[in-house]
């Protein structure tokens, strides 16, 4: 009897769902039905079982081609082009989990590398404001159990996040707000009449990249000054009525997503935000959160804080300590200036992402791409090693927007031979080892967690 | 691992009160001995001190907030990190250390076991990730109770049944260690932007005080028989003023007795009780009242106490009393992270810089000394900073020193700027009391080991203890006359032998040791109402699955688990 598996997490958005089921066939190598996904997270359960996926390492060869290898060839070639690299860059890790983060940070700290996640490209300068000006916020719960009032400001969940509005911010009811909906204010920023702005009370249409006058605009208000008659496109007296709901509000929430980070203004726009929260703090309670993209985005920002110090842009090319500087450090500006001489990709697809100038750069030098995925990274590279979907075949703790772990499970095994991020670069850790006669750091505490895990899973 | 035979050293052991004998230890594979065979390896200790591994009671190493912490203070790593050691992974971060540096420093210093101090239970995933990146020290981790729905709905109703069925299972579930306090009801009360500043504020919506929270909190302890007492923050912390609330919440411990069989005496751990023992109404008349609130504890059995000394450094506070974070952030404009936690707790983050040149933060050094030296049981006084909040705990060995001798207070005390300010706020000035090596050992290990229910595994050198032993290059039959000297050897051992593994020679970390977790496991009869209640709350209010919550074995994949059944 196929048998179905309950409070599976979504390896897919931000949200990082984890009420998931998952009608799992006999054998347990095949997901058959899931129920309560949004429609991108369904697809991801079903991908898995696709025929098309690639099962083995592929090694580009001299006349163009892709060619198998075998997963000990993969680990080899990985390991020498990060020992001959003189500046590597590994970057990406949205879609996987802490444990494979972590295995690839003592890779990095070892061959020298830069240290870079898809922040870099997405909420980089949201964490430029963080650093400036700090980060009130709050667990998701506590918007579906206490927000009256929510902003989304440059973000579009109904698409990008499609359960967040009804898991959390929109629609549920929740232990103070057991209407739901209706007791609710919405309120979206947005300069596009998106889904999300369609179910606002409030849609603030403003004019594109002027953000940072409307928060302005907000922060005035609340301190008792008067506006001008039209401020980024909107009219004085709906930014007067809205900066009063907040006001009154028992609990105001801010989301903000790309629309403040990718504008004019960038991370001045994320540090108003910040500012209007705290003041909007003296009349009542308020809290900000970024939307977040992937499943496990925030991961790498909590486990390279806690190993380096910084969420991203690391650069350990000196060996005795950690650098970060984005401009300086940073993926896509390395990239821009042929700083780096081998790239590896692991767990995001570059390819698709980056501008193609900086992709056309980094192709000068040997590419790698850790994915379960074909995708742009991956044809585009001299190695592509596909690895388990972390959520489906492979279990291991996520961050969730709010920065809330998550244990996700395994729900089906993976494919024969196929290992995770986390084995596939402990390999290459101890294969660089090997080749540069060093000894392994701290080997015991990965054997603990080995025989620990064995238990467990 | 094998037999090492530590020789000729000073030995000083207040759980054997030994003190500055001459005597060796022996140890064998993990644990301490009689004595060992004569391929044993030898380490001259002539001429040095040997003392177990230091334990501390209070310190957040690890979890959401120190990370939020990290995350939001590059500035914490520029020119404060030392070039990593060869051989060893990086080591980042002055205030807030990296988890390497964290466990290397803790090590240097001669430290066997940590405790964080607060875990927020739906985040404790993330505090065992922490835990198991922390090399060479043993840690647990107090998961945080006081403005919980579900142990303030079951208080209330004076329900200490129900309460210790769901306190058992949380720390379990988060693989924890006992019973946290922090603002009790008035963390609960600022998810509304509110706070309770004394111990009979309603908190708002849930009908119950701080002091019935504590009370309740205090009797669910033990009944459970935790192997540690309740720890407790209490409420309006850091408050011109506040050591009136103080002394009233550490009179809801008179009369309890402790029930437990760990050898624990206390009922309740006051934690960095510096920021609590504050007078006047205002910074303008801000004063000590160190005399006032330890005559009191000194006069209570069932009461223990850290400090939370004041460092002069610039620092990153952070804590689960998010409404005091919020104030503190009013006061220096610096930036501000706040994490409220859905059902369960909060906290905040505030950078802070303890100025020589402002007199508050020097009648707060004054402060916390003070408390030290009014101690008259060392046993039930222990050494912290409440790392990061008053200082990182590399400044232990300052403290020491400041509280071991007289010169180096007041030679530091001739650095302030207000200095005329803080000798008429506090009484620092003139006092006279030096500190023995003896008391501090009772302060830094057989008194916390006591005080945790861990003094069968820490805190002393008997046979049969683990064997975590400490050599320091001081001569306690003859002292050195320049203070600064205390520091050094305190700050960088010659030996640290950890659970039977030499970790450290002459200052500089030999190996990653053999880490821990310690949590503890209370087995207490099913109880069906809890166990709905749990599940309805999963259902309707919680934002991550039941099944998702408890922590994986994994996570913890040294574990050291201390049984317990509360029903016995």
């Amino acid at each position: 009897m196929p048998k179905w598996i309950t409070q599976v997490g979504c390896p897919y958005c931000g949200s990082s769902c984890d009420d998931i089921e998952c009608l799992v066939s006999d054998d347990g190598k095949k997901i058959l039905e899931t129920r309560n996904a949004c429609v991108i997270g369904n697809e991801i359960f079903h991908h898995v079982s696709s025929p098309d996926r690639p099962k083995r390492p592929r090694m580009r060869q001299p006349d163009g081609s892709m060619k198998e290898v075998t997963y000990d060839e993969a680990v080899d070639y990985t390991a020498k082009a990060l020992i001959k690299a003189k500046k590597p860059l590994i970057y990406g890790f949205g879609s996987t989990n802490c444990e494979g983060m972590s295995a690839v940070a003592r890779v990095a700290e070892r061959a020298g590398a830069v240290l870079d996640n898809c922040a870099s490209i997405c909420h980089g300068p949201s964490f430029l404001a963080i650093f400036d000006n700090g980060y009130p916020s709050c667990t998701l719960g506590e918007v579906k159990n206490r927000a009256d009032v929510v902003l989304f400001w440059g973000c579009n969940p109904m698409h990008a996040h499609p359960r967040h509005t009804s898991r959390y911010s929109i629609f549920p009811r929740g232990f103070f707000t057991t209407k739901g909906q209706m007791q609710r204010t919405i309120i979206s920023i947005d300069p596009r009449e998106t889904d999300t702005a369609k179910l606002a009370d409030y849609h603030f249409m403003l004019n594109q990249g002027h953000d940072y006058e409307l928060f302005d605009a907000f922060r005035t208000v609340l301190r008792g000054h008067d506006i001008p008659a039209e401020v980024a496109g909107c009219k004085r007296e709906m930014i007067l009525e809205a900066a009063e709901k907040m006001k009154n509000a028992r609990f105001v929430m801010i989301f903000f997503g790309m629309g403040c980070t990718h504008t004019d203004g960038r991370n001045h726009n994320v540090d108003i935000a910040i500012s209007l929260t705290r003041d909007l703090n003296t009349h009542t309670k308020a809290s900000i959160m970024a939307m977040r993209g992937h499943y496990n985005i925030a991961g790498p920002g909590q486990v390279w804080s806690w190993q380096f110090g910084f969420p991203y842009c690391i650069d350990l090319s000196k060996g005795t300590r950690a650098h970060m500087n984005p401009g300086e450090t940073s993926s896509v500006d390395l990239a821009m200036r042929d700083e780096v001489d081998c790239f590896v990709n692991v767990g995001t697809d570059a390819g698709a992402h980056w501008p193609i100038a900086a992709i056309k750069h980094v192709k000068k030098h040997p590419v790698i791409t850790v994915d379960p995925n074909i995708c742009m990274a991956s044809e585009i590279a001299d190695l592509h090693v596909p690895v388990r979907v972390v959520g489906v075949e492979e279990p291991g703790v996520v961050y969730r927007m709010d920065n809330v772990p998550i244990q996700f499970k395994k729900v089906i095994d993976g494919p024969e031979g196929v290992p995770s991020d986390e084995e596939f670069f402990d390999k290459v850790y101890t294969r660089m080892c090997e080749l540069t006669q060093t000894e392994p750091i701290w080997v015991h505490v990965k054997e603990h967690a080995k025989a620990s895990s064995s238990l467990e899973h | 691992m094998a037999e090492i035979l530590i020789k000729n050293g000073f030995v000083i052991d207040p759980s054997r009160k030994i003190n500055g004998d001459v005597m060796d230890v022996a140890i064998k594979d993990d644990k301490i001995v009689e004595k060992v065979g004569s391929g044993a390896k030898v380490i001259d200790a002539k001429g040095k001190v040997v003392m177990a591994g230091a334990v501390d009671v209070h310190a957040h190493v690890a979890g959401p907030k120190v990370n939020a912490g990290r995350l939001m203070r590059p500035e914490d790593k520029l020119f404060k990190s030392p070039d990593a050691q060869e051989h060893y992974r990086m080591e980042m971060g002055f205030s807030i250390p990296s988890t390497f540096k964290t466990g290397y420093d803790y090590a240097r210093m001669g430290y066997a076991f940590v405790m964080e101090a607060a875990m927020p239970p739906l985040h404790s995933p993330h505090v065992h990730e922490e835990i198991h990146d922390t090399p060479i020290i043993d840690e647990a981790a107090l998961p945080v109770f006081a403005n919980n729905w579900f142990v303030m709905e079951y208080l209330k109703n004076n329900e200490i049944d129900n309460a210790a069925a769901y306190v058992a299972w949380i720390i379990a579930a988060t693989k924890g260690y006992g019973i946290k306090l922090v603002n009790p009801g008035g963390t609960a009360a600022w998810a509304w932007g509110l706070n309770c500043l004394g111990i009979n504020d309603p908190v708002p919506f849930y009908d119950i005080t701080p002091a019935e929270i504590i009370t309740g909190l205090i009797k669910t302890n033990e009944y459970l028989g935790l192997p540690h007492s309740v720890h407790i923050h209490q409420n309006s912390l850091g408050d011109p003023g506040n050591y009136t609330v103080t002394l009233d919440s550490l009179k809801l411990a008179e009369g309890v007795k402790a029930r437990n069989k760990f050898g624990r005496d206390s009922v309740m751990h006051s934690t960095h009780i510096q920021f609590h023992s504050y007078g006047g109404d205002s910074w303008a008349n801000f004063e000590s009242k160190a005399k006032e609130v330890m005559e009191y504890v000194n006069t209570q059995k069932n009461i223990t106490v850290d400090l939370g000394c004041v460092t002069l450094d610039e620092t990153t506070t952070m804590t689960a009393d998010g409404p005091f974070e919020h104030h503190l952030n009013n006061l220096n404009h610096l930036k501000w992270a706040n994490v409220d936690v859905e059902l369960e707790t909060a906290a905040g983050v505030v950078p802070y810089v303890y100025d020589k040149n402002i007199k508050v933060c020097g009648i707060q050094w004054a402060i916390g000394l003070e408390l030290g030296l009014y101690a008259k049981d060392p046993m039930r006084t222990f050494i912290t900073t409440d790392h990061p909040n008053a200082g990182p705990f590399i400044r232990y060995p300052r403290i020491i020193k400041w509280l071991m001798s007289q010169k180096a207070r007041e030679a530091t005390l001739d650095t302030f700027k207000y200095k005329d300010k803080v000798i008429d706020a506090t009484n620092i000035h003139g006092m006279d009391r030096e500190l023995t090596l003896y008391e501090v050992a009772q302060m830094t290990r057989t008194g916390p080991a006591k005080a945790l229910g861990l003094s069968h595994m820490y805190g002393g050198l008997s046979a049969g203890l683990d064997a975590n032993v400490g050599v320091f290059d001081l001569n306690v039959k003859n002292m050195p006359s320049d203070p600064e000297m205390i520091e050094k050897a305190l700050l960088r051992a010659s030996w640290f032998i950890k659970s039977g593994q030499i970790v450290v020679k002459d200052g500089e970390i030999t190996g990653h040791g053999n880490k821990r977790t310690v949590w503890v496991n209370a087995k207490v009869k099913a109880n069906p109402q809890v166990t709905r209640d749990i599940n309805e709350k999963f259902l309707k209010n919680y934002t991550v699955g039941i099944g998702n919550y408890p922590v994986w074995d994994a996570l913890a994949p040294n574990p050291l688990v201390i049984d317990i059944d509360a029903e016995a």
